[in-house]
């Protein structure tokens, strides 16, 4: 299922490296952006048979990374951490707000499959908590207010 | 920011655009390759000896030895990998050190390379963090347009290239190991260590010798070079040359109930009240200190009576607690203890690898334990097995994250943690009940798991 395009960039890959299985992490991030943002078994199978591994290898590295989407996702993917810093903060609030105004709970999606709402364990932004990362893009300082102005504007994307 | 601070990582953080190679070029940038380049191994080596620089990622281990490991005359390609899978809670200074200033970790990694005689360097970032990787990458591709990168560099024969590596979210490739494994497209799991296997020096990456260092330590080659290891290592605090000493500055992160969270460069020794209340400014809303975490959420809480001890190496391991990779956590006194260390228990079940017993099983028992006390249905005896289920991890797992997992609980070897300082809280919440604020911990969520 993975188109010409995706093995043209996984074979840019495959040069970095002085083995072809090192190319796995960064061929399935390319196998996943391709296929709007998750891996369905078949993606992870076409990069295995690429990179001359068993689809269960390929299964079993892909099922240990949190970040490779087992299931579809929203278009949105909301991602707040909730870790030690970010909790004393008001992480905990500020996702009991978004679940309430999207109307779903954690791990959940909207049924218009604009928004996933998820937790996140330590963004790495502890210094301006709390924080949400939304695809790559990163949002720190976060407020209610702050969160619903984002939320209005991912909306009409 | 005291004026007192020295800065030799952050001197240029504030110019506008040094993220870019034309302004970095303006301040001193590449200066420290160009003079690396006319320097042998050994001497960069014992600049580096000199400069007393401990590995700046959480263990401290000195950065001298791993270099110095890397076999002399071996015909097999060496590797540099970068660590820069920064995913401790409370840490963030790697990650904006690669935002801010993408170049000093580009130049910092050709002057490590030369050193181990290394002609491929990988930078293994988070997966997370996918904004520093662009500025990194960004930065590889301008000092490979002028020549700091690639084949003959500044005509010294020596050719090196730099690749960008992402992780994809696991905690435990922060851990040396386990980094190599997902780098070479393996499930991050951790590796046997010495005696069992031999060091990653000699067999790392596709079985060849390899050093593993954070970027903060890569990064800080460079004023090591431009000053000399001898003038780096003037500021700090123990006598360089005569047992274990904490030389130089180092990156923190500051965070939590404090007026000015942020990522502030120090000199090692700083007391700890001089970072919280004169750089942090003071605990936020004027309220009380109730405990702080040193160096990230692995090393143990402190109260407030260790607000003297000087932020280094050795002092803090005294207190019972350690510097780790330099994560300043402050907590005011609203904040609950059995919460937060059952919110941080969730996360190490949750980041455990499962490749041993005691990890595996072990941080499952302790949020199941906190779990119940959380919801009103703790038992007297569960405190004494809480500290018996983490001195049962504790040294018994395969890589460090099993101990990391103990430590907040139960302490390092003076058995001084969350449960020695704040017993009487847990001990009122299993009294009690949850006091009417019963708090489900609802467990990490992804999709599709």
């Amino acid at each position: 299922m993975l188109t010409e395009e995706v093995y043209k960039k996984i074979d840019t890959l495959i040069a970095k490296y002085p083995t072809k299985k090192a190319a796995l992490l960064p061929a399935l991030w390319v196998a996943q952006a391709a296929n709007d943002n998750w891996l369905p078994r078949e993606a992870m199978a076409d990069v295995a048979k690429y990179l001359g591994l068993a689809p269960a290898y390929v299964e079993g590295v892909a099922t240990f990374y949190t970040m490779y989407n087992k299931a579809p996702v929203g278009r949105h993917h909301l991602e707040v951490c909730h870790n030690i810093v970010c909790m004393v903060v008001g992480a905990d609030e500020l996702i009991d707000h978004i679940g309430g105004k999207l109307g779903v709970g954690r791990g959940e999606t909207t049924p218009d499959r604009k928004f996933t709402l998820n937790t996140a364990e330590c963004l790495g932004a502890c210094a301006n908590a709390p924080c949400m990362m939304v695809g790559d893009t990163y949002y720190e300082d976060l407020t209610t207010e702050k969160v619903d102005e984002i939320l209005a504007d991912l909306a009409r994307k | 920011m005291p004026s007192e601070q020295p800065q030799y990582l952050y001197k240029y953080r504030q110019v506008p655009g040094i993220d870019d190679i034309d302004v970095y070029l303006k301040h001193e940038g590449y200066n420290a390759v160009r003079k690396a380049l006319t320097m042998d191994q050994e001497a960069i080596i014992n600049e580096v000896k000199l400069s007393g620089l401990r590995g700046r990622g959480g263990a401290g281990f000195p950065t001298f030895i791993k270099w110095n490991g890397i076999p002399k005359n071996w015909d097999k390609p060496h590797y540099l990998v970068v660590n820069a899978d920064e995913g401790e809670p409370g840490t963030a200074k790697d990650r904006d050190l690669m935002n801010a200033l993408p170049h000093l970790l580009v130049e910092g990694c050709i002057i490590s390379c030369w050193a181990i005689r290394s002609k491929a360097c990988y930078i293994y970032i988070r997966g997370e963090y996918i904004q520093p990787a662009r500025q990194i990458q960004k930065a590889i591709d301008q000092a490979y347009a002028k020549g700091f990168l690639g084949k003959n560099i500044l005509g010294s024969g020596f050719d090196l290239d730099m690749y960008v590596h992402m992780g994809a979210g696991a905690y435990e490739c922060g851990e040396e190991s386990a980094l190599m494994s997902s780098l070479m497209g393996e499930r991050g799991m951790p590796r046997h260590k010495p005696p069992s296997a031999p060091l990653p020096v000699i067999s790392g990456v596709w079985d060849s010798p390899t050093i593993v260092n954070n970027v903060e330590t890569i990064a800080t080659a460079v004023p090591i070079i431009n000053m000399g290891g001898a003038e780096y290592a003037k500021v700090g605090t123990g006598t360089p040359g005569a047992g274990p000493a904490s030389r130089g500055t180092k990156l923190i992160t500051l965070s939590g109930h404090v007026k000015k969270p942020g990522n502030y460069e120090i000199v090692l020794g700083t007391p700890v009240r001089e970072i919280i209340y004169e750089i942090g400014g003071g605990i936020k809303n004027d309220k009380k200190l109730k405990f702080f975490i040193p160096g990230g959420s692995s090393t143990p809480l402190l109260p407030p009576e260790f607000l003297d001890t000087p932020y280094d190496y050795e002092a803090l391991g005294k207190t019972g607690s350690l510097l780790g990779s330099g994560a300043l956590i402050v907590y005011d006194e609203t904040v609950s203890v059995p919460a937060l260390m059952t919110r941080l228990m969730h996360f190490y079940a949750h980041e455990s690898c499962g490749k041993c017993t005691p990890c595996r099983e072990g941080t499952n028992w302790l949020v199941k334990i906190h779990d119940r006390i959380m919801a009103g249905g703790g038992r007297p005896e569960d405190i004494d097995l809480l500290l018996d289920i983490s001195n049962n991890i504790f040294g018994r797992s395969f890589c460090a994250l099993g101990d990391a997992a103990a430590m907040p609980l139960a302490g390092f070897f003076a058995g001084k943690g969350a449960i020695y300082y704040f017993r009487e809280e847990y001990e009122e919440l299993i009294r009690n009940g949850a006091g009417g604020k019963k708090r489900a911990f609802a467990p990490l969520q992804m999709a599709g798991v």
